[in-house]
């Protein structure tokens, strides 16, 4: 960058060269995800919070849904005043957006009288609206679950002729295929339904706070507003009353470091009335609990706790082990709430006028009415939701694989679902006619160079910012979901070389050796007193708390679950760094300073 | 230790909560000790008449439970008793009266007039006895000690001013201490002072200062600290600045210290720079005087405090603040071994001292409008909020 004759900025769109071994990337992705030339005019930022790496094919459905339904919800819905919607592109496989502002006073002014009377509804009336939601989605989660995939075999079910149904099966290939596609839509109109309008009340709630203590930190304001009974601790908490069933009905000592899940499944049919209570009370955990996706349900590579069970089986003996040492204590969620009344009254007595005490408890008790939906949401949308959702296109690409479409069934996600689509005809036609479908020689070389082309832009470091600086940030999803502030592009645009720069999410400051797991799959491999390093975490990783002394993480905010649960270990937390994966080997010295934000490698 | 001309500083403590201010403030308003209502003459105004502001401030803060060196305090009526040997018929007094606010050169002459004379006067003999005594009483024949003016006049500008002048550190023996009463009691007559009090038109008679004498103490670090941020006003953290060795080297600038921001509800440090720490300013006990010399490479990046310190210092300054109700400017020290050996065992609560305490008054003058309003429903700040650009 020469600072002499132009303003700072970020290189530009155009002037981003293809990632080595993967020229031909823009063939995996539909048109409109392409920089256009006249992009180079605007701000984009790499959005690594949800999408750390490069997109399948198919995976891109979860940029193009949610914002289409984003952009829905902001623009033309609640008729937000300053903003409109959210467009993205992608390059080399990684994901970039902006967000549309509006910045014309009458304009505001005109799209402010209509959003006054929308949003207030909802905010007047959240809690019942946020019961009425979960009923429609937990409706939708049934929906996708019943969702069946024709099995087109030789010869149609007798049904169809007697009970005169007229319809054969392969019909129900693409219609239960856009069923899937339609339910994820409908899913995320859902999701933004009341997501925006909550992260609105923390948006204010934050701004007061800064206001107020100029030197408070996101943490603690966000720490005010925190909910105990989140859903989001359930399926650690599950694991836990597992591990003391095992102890209780004597069938603990399966359960070793290491231990394969079907083994130790296996065993407990074995075990007379103590396998049998564990295995009903496992099912019964099962079923919602495990459904909670290893990463943020963006990539269909991230599986549920409910499809590999390695994950909640890492986590079982530690928690078997420390109920035999009598060392598994419980969440002492009474002292968490007290805890968080105590900071939010002290805070709230240095204010300087009852004024302002009254204005502070109008805020933060509609930060904490919005906080369930805008906590949990998450796990009936991302996780449980969206686990149903790819596990449906799992199967139909089992049925594109038996035709001989595909070589296996994971490879689906290396289509686009508008391709997905067309392959299903394929087979549709093929099954109708009684010949062989004719993708194999189309498809199967696509999937494999596509395949070479996403390890190949796995390589690539995308810069965290493309365009000219912006002069204002007006959108207020930007500032509070991705945390991209001034600040935040200051920084971008002098990357420091020794300090590795996040989010202070937890405090304190401790050296040890760096664990970096790109996969939760990998969790077995930590050990007592390392420090984690990791792309993002989810619900699933709460069970390595419990071992680690600090974690390290390339996305997330204030409010992202890492934040939360090492809060709750009180164990220091820098989140958002953008590539400490990267940067970081595992075997390293590093120290986290959860105040500062920072990390830097030690040797 | 006690007579008419020497008190501990214990029993100089001003009774009620306004503190050091409302002290320095009902005496600036000379002869308002009767104004002070039921306290009466032995109650807030006169304690600081007693002994000046500096010493109530600090008996305050021993009376609140802070620890504070031991220490006494060289009474006005000490000061009285010199001044009446040293200008006998108020000869000296009437000149400074007269003076020409304007008239610099003429203030300087006539206030070094004075000030020689208080120096070079012998101190009289029973306050010399009784100071003396109370000296020895604090810590032996050769005990060092640090002498402070501690003025009746308010404890603001030109005052203030002339009192970071006038202490004298590590002290050693009777006559030295009194040299320094001696000279404390001079400082009064500061161009400065003197200017201020002629620009005020303050009356030079029952004019009086105290003087405090107190251990000196040997801290591993020292420095200043405010209960409030003095960059944003937040009011929900405590900054800490310190360095390694005495204040003195923090206080004259000698040193870029080390700064901590603490918050007061969490216990969090969400501030922390290390400064570069070039001077040292020490005191050896069997050496005469303050060393200052080069910091030792290895101390000069290195912080003066470690995190469990700094967060006991904040709350020490937290307490000193719910004792006077508004936010606090305090100097500090923390007790313990060289900088150069690891930090001492033990409570670190247990090895703070507090020097001094005044009101923080910068933040405190500005007026703020309120940051909010309570509105018809609480969905009215965000609906607010959203409609503007941002």
């Amino acid at each position: 960058m020469d600072g002499t004759d132009d303003a700072p900025r970020f290189p530009l769109p155009s002037e981003i060269a293809d990632a080595p071994g993967a020229e031909d990337w823009r063939s995996m992705y539909p048109y409109f995800t392409r920089f256009q030339p006249e992009d180079d005019q605007r701000f984009w930022f790499y959005n690594s919070m949800h999408f750390p790496e490069p997109m399948p094919a198919f995976d891109t459905i979860t940029a193009e849904v949610p914002y289409s339904a984003i952009g829905a919800n902001t623009a033309r819905v609640f008729v937000f005043p300053t903003t409109l919607g959210i467009e993205h592109r992608i390059i080399n496989g990684r994901v970039y957006i902006t967000a549309i502002p509006v910045l014309d006073d009458a304009e505001i002014g005109r799209r402010a009288a209509i959003f006054g009377e929308r949003a207030s509804y909802y905010y007047e009336n959240w809690d019942s609206l946020y019961e009425g939601w979960k009923v429609r989605m937990r409706a939708l989660i049934d929906e996708i679950e019943s969702v069946t995939v024709p099995s087109l075999p030789e010869f149609e079910d007798a049904s169809v002729v007697f009970s005169s149904t007229g319809v054969a099966q392969n019909h129900f290939v693409r219609e239960n295929f856009h069923r899937c596609i339609d339910l994820f839509s409908r899913m995320w109109h859902h999701h933004t339904e009341m997501l925006m309008l909550g992260y609105g009340a923390y948006v204010v709630f934050f701004q007061f706070c800064k206001q107020a203590w100029p030197e408070i930190s996101d943490q603690t304001a966000a720490r005010m507003v925190a909910g105990i009974d989140v859903i989001m601790y359930r399926p650690d908490d599950e694991l836990r009353g597992l591990a003391r069933l095992a102890v209780e009905t004597g069938v603990d000592d399966l359960f070793t470091e290491g231990c394969s899940p079907s083994l130790v499944l296996s065993a407990l049919a074995e075990r007379g009335e103590g396998g049998k209570r564990w295995l009903a009370a496992f099912e019964e955990a099962r079923e919602p609990w495990f459904n909670v996706s290893t990463g943020d349900g963006f990539y269909h590579h991230h599986r549920s706790w409910a499809d590999d069970l390695t994950v909640p089986f890492t986590a079982l003996p530690r928690y078997v082990a420390q109920v035999r040492s009598g060392t598994l204590a419980a969440r002492p969620t009474e002292e968490l709430r007290a805890e968080r009344e105590r900071i939010a009254s002290e805070y709230r007595s240095l204010l300087s006028s009852s004024e302002e005490q009254t204005a502070f408890d109008q805020m933060l008790g509609l930060c904490r009415r919005v906080f369930p939906f805008v906590e949990d949401h998450k796990f009936y949308c991302e996780h449980w939701f969206t686990s149903q959702f790819f596990g449906k296109i799992r199967e139909f690409g089992a049925l594109l694989a038996r035709f001989g479409v595909l070589a296996e069934a994971e490879d689906v996600f290396q289509l686009h679902h508008t391709e997905v689509d067309q392959a299903l005809s394929d087979v549709m036609l093929a099954w109708a006619a009684g010949g062989p479908p004719l993708g194999a020689a189309h498809w199967q070389p696509i999937v494999a160079s596509r395949k070479k082309m996403l390890a190949a832009m796995k390589e690539w470091s995308p810069p965290p910012a493309l365009g000219p600086v912006p002069t204002a940030l007006n959108d207020p999803a930007v500032r509070m979901l991705w945390g991209v502030t001034q600040e935040r592009i200051e920084a971008w645009l002098s990357p420091s070389l020794d300090e590795i720069r996040g989010f202070g999410a937890s405090s304190g400051v401790v050296e040890g050796p760096a664990r970096v797991l790109t996969d939760v799959n990998q969790i077995g491999e930590i050990r007592d007193g390392e420090i984690l390093v990791c792309p993002v975490t989810a619900p699933s990783w709460a069970p390595v708390f419990g071992k680690i002394k600090a974690a390290v993480s390339d996305i997330g905010g204030s409010m992202s679950h890492a934040a939360i649960v090492a809060r709750e270990y009180g164990m220091p937390a820098v989140v958002g760094t953008g590539d400490a994966t990267k940067r970081i080997s595992t075997g390293q010295r590093i120290r986290v300073d959860g105040d500062r934000g920072t990390v830097q490698v030690i040797e | 230790m006690n007579g008419p001309f020497v008190r501990g500083l214990a029993e100089v403590g001003v009774a009620g909560a306004a503190g050091a201010a409302g002290a320095a403030d009902a005496v600036g308003a000379a002869g308002a000790a009767g104004a002070a209502g039921a306290a009466g003459a032995a109650g807030a105004a006169g304690a600081a008449d007693l002994g000046g502001g500096k010493a109530a401030g600090l008996g305050e803060l021993i009376r609140a439970g802070i620890p504070v060196p031991p220490g006494y305090v060289v009474t006005a009526p000490a000061f009285g008793r010199m001044l009446a040997a040293v200008d006998p018929s108020g000869s000296l007094a009437d000149a400074v009266a007269s003076l020409d606010p304007g008239d610099l050169p003429a203030i300087g002459r006539v206030a070094a007039g004075v000030r020689s004379r208080i120096v070079s006067a012998a101190v009289p003999a029973e306050v010399a006895a009784q100071v003396t005594e109370a000296y020895e009483e604090l810590g032996g024949p050769v005990a060092a000690v640090a002498v402070r003016s501690s003025a009746t006049m308010e404890d603001s500008a030109g005052a203030s001013f002339a009192g970071l002048q006038d202490t004298y550190l590590a002290v050693r023996g009777a006559a030295k201490v009194l040299d320094a009463v001696r000279r404390c009691w001079a400082s009064l007559y500061n161009d400065e002072s003197v200017a201020y009090r002629r620009r005020l038109r303050l009356p030079e008679d029952g004019l009086a200062m105290g003087v405090v004498v107190q251990r000196m103490l040997r801290p591993r670090a020292a420095g200043v600290m405010f209960t409030r941020s003095p960059v944003t006003g937040d009011r929900s953290v405590v900054a800490i600045e310190g360095t390694w060795g005495l204040g003195s080297a923090l206080v004259s600038g000698e040193v870029t210290p080390d700064s901590f921001t603490v918050s007061k509800v969490t216990g969090e440090i969400t501030g922390r720079r290390t400064g570069a720490k070039l001077r040292l300013h020490s005191f050896r006990p069997n050496e005469p005087g303050i060393c200052a010399s080069a910091m030792p490479i290895a101390l000069r990046g290195l912080p003066c405090l470690t995190d469990d310190e700094a967060r006991a210092l904040a709350a020490v300054g937290r307490r000193v603040e719910e004792h006077y109700g508004v936010p606090q400017d305090i100097e500090w020290a923390l007790l313990g071994d060289d900088p150069a050996c690891p930090p001492m065992h033990g409570d670190a609560a247990d090895r703070i001292r507090v020097l001094q305490s005044r009101p923080e008054t910068v933040w405190a003058a500005r007026e703020q409008a309120p940051l909010a309003t309570p509105k018809p429903r609480a969905s009215d700040h965000i609906l607010a909020w959203l409609e503007k650009p941002l």
